[in-house]
């Protein structure tokens, strides 16, 4: 499934849900957030939030900042 | 007897007491290990960070995983944004992301000097707040702009002494002093410090704490400027609440005029 993540297009294996997609990108920190076509996701929905073809798909965590 | 060493009063920001009057960033630093050390040093309870993405092909570590998350309340920036729209999403993904909150509202208004958007950085509170945030917003150091901000419900303002990154030092004390007076969240001078007397003059005009990053991750030495900047507003503070002498012009002999030896 093409997805375009934090930008880049993808082209993941797992066609499911956000929970699916962070495995597979392995990523697994506690401190991140996802945004599915500009909306917030909530952390407790990632399994249960499923993906389309073309999503836009925003992965954040906390880096250095002022 | 011992006799008790004075400390200076303590700040709080919405329900949270801090014991220092000193906020640090966490960008610029030349590795995760010196950040974490200036943090410590400084002796800072609150520190900001950024929300950037993920970078997919690259090791995911962040300054998060250097910092014992008990010790400090941390404060995410809205740094970059320039809309209100990408302020609410980004001050959202932070929260989500677990990062506590409080949200640094930053809306920049002008790429060259960063100077924000007032306009957006008021509605962009004004939002948050009734989303549940507790928001300390940097802004020009404008009386009429502090007033509002803080009748929309944010628990502090934070103007700036001088341009982000400059090392200005406070440019405008009066206008400082005229917010102090003019509202009654607290007042935390956000960007412009170049070093630790400009520190410390901040913290004599009695506002309640500096939120910093530059004059520390930039200074040759940042675990040394960490500590003169910890030194610098805590001596700040207790110099204000000790209240300073007025100036003269003319000398005031300290030693008694009475009882001089008669040749």
């Amino acid at each position: 499934m093409q997805l375009v993540i934090n930008g880049q297009e993808k082209d993941l294996q797992s066609s499911g849900t956000i929970a699916q997609m962070l495995k597979e990108l392995d990523i697994t920190g506690s401190h991140i957030a996802v945004a599915l076509n500009f909306q917030v996701v909530p952390r407790s929905s990632y399994d249960q939030t499923p993906l389309h073809e073309g999503d836009k798909v925003e992965i954040v965590h906390a880096v250095g900042g002022g | 007897m011992e006799t008790a060493v004075e400390t200076e009063s303590k700040l709080k920001i919405a329900d949270t007491v801090f014991n220092s009057r000193l906020i640090v960033g966490t960008g610029k630093y030349a590795s995760f290990e010196q950040n974490r050390q200036a943090l410590e040093i400084s002796g800072a309870e609150m520190i900001t960070v950024a929300v950037r993405r993920i970078e997919l092909d690259k090791t995911k570590e962040s300054i998060l995983n250097y910092i014992d998350p008990e010790k400090y309340t941390l404060l995410p920036n809205t740094a970059g944004c320039y809309s209100v729209k990408e302020t609410v999403m980004t001050a959202q993904l932070a929260r989500e992301a677990g990062l506590g909150n409080f949200v640094k509202v930053e809306v920049i208004g002008d790429e060259k000097t960063l100077f924000p958007d007032n306009e957006a950085t008021l509605e962009a509170s004004e939002l948050l707040v009734k989303d549940g945030f507790h928001v300390m917003p940097y802004c020009t150091d404008d009386v009429v702009l502090c007033k509002k901000l803080e009748d929309v419900g944010c628990s502090a303002v934070m103007p700036l002494a001088a341009p982000i990154g400059s090392g200005l030092g406070i440019r405008n004390p009066y206008n400082i002093k005229l917010i102090l007076e003019a509202v009654t969240v607290p007042v935390i001078v956000d960007a412009g410090v170049g070093t630790a007397s400009d520190a410390g003059r901040a913290m004599e005009l009695g506002v309640d704490g500096l939120l910093m990053n530059t004059a520390i991750a930039g200074a040759k030495n940042p675990l040394k400027m960490a500590q003169a900047m910890k030194l610098a507003v805590q001596s700040g503070r207790l110099a204000f609440e000790a209240g300073r002498i007025p100036k003269k012009l003319y000398a005031t002999a300290s030693s008694p005029i009475d009882g001089l030896i008669d040749l």
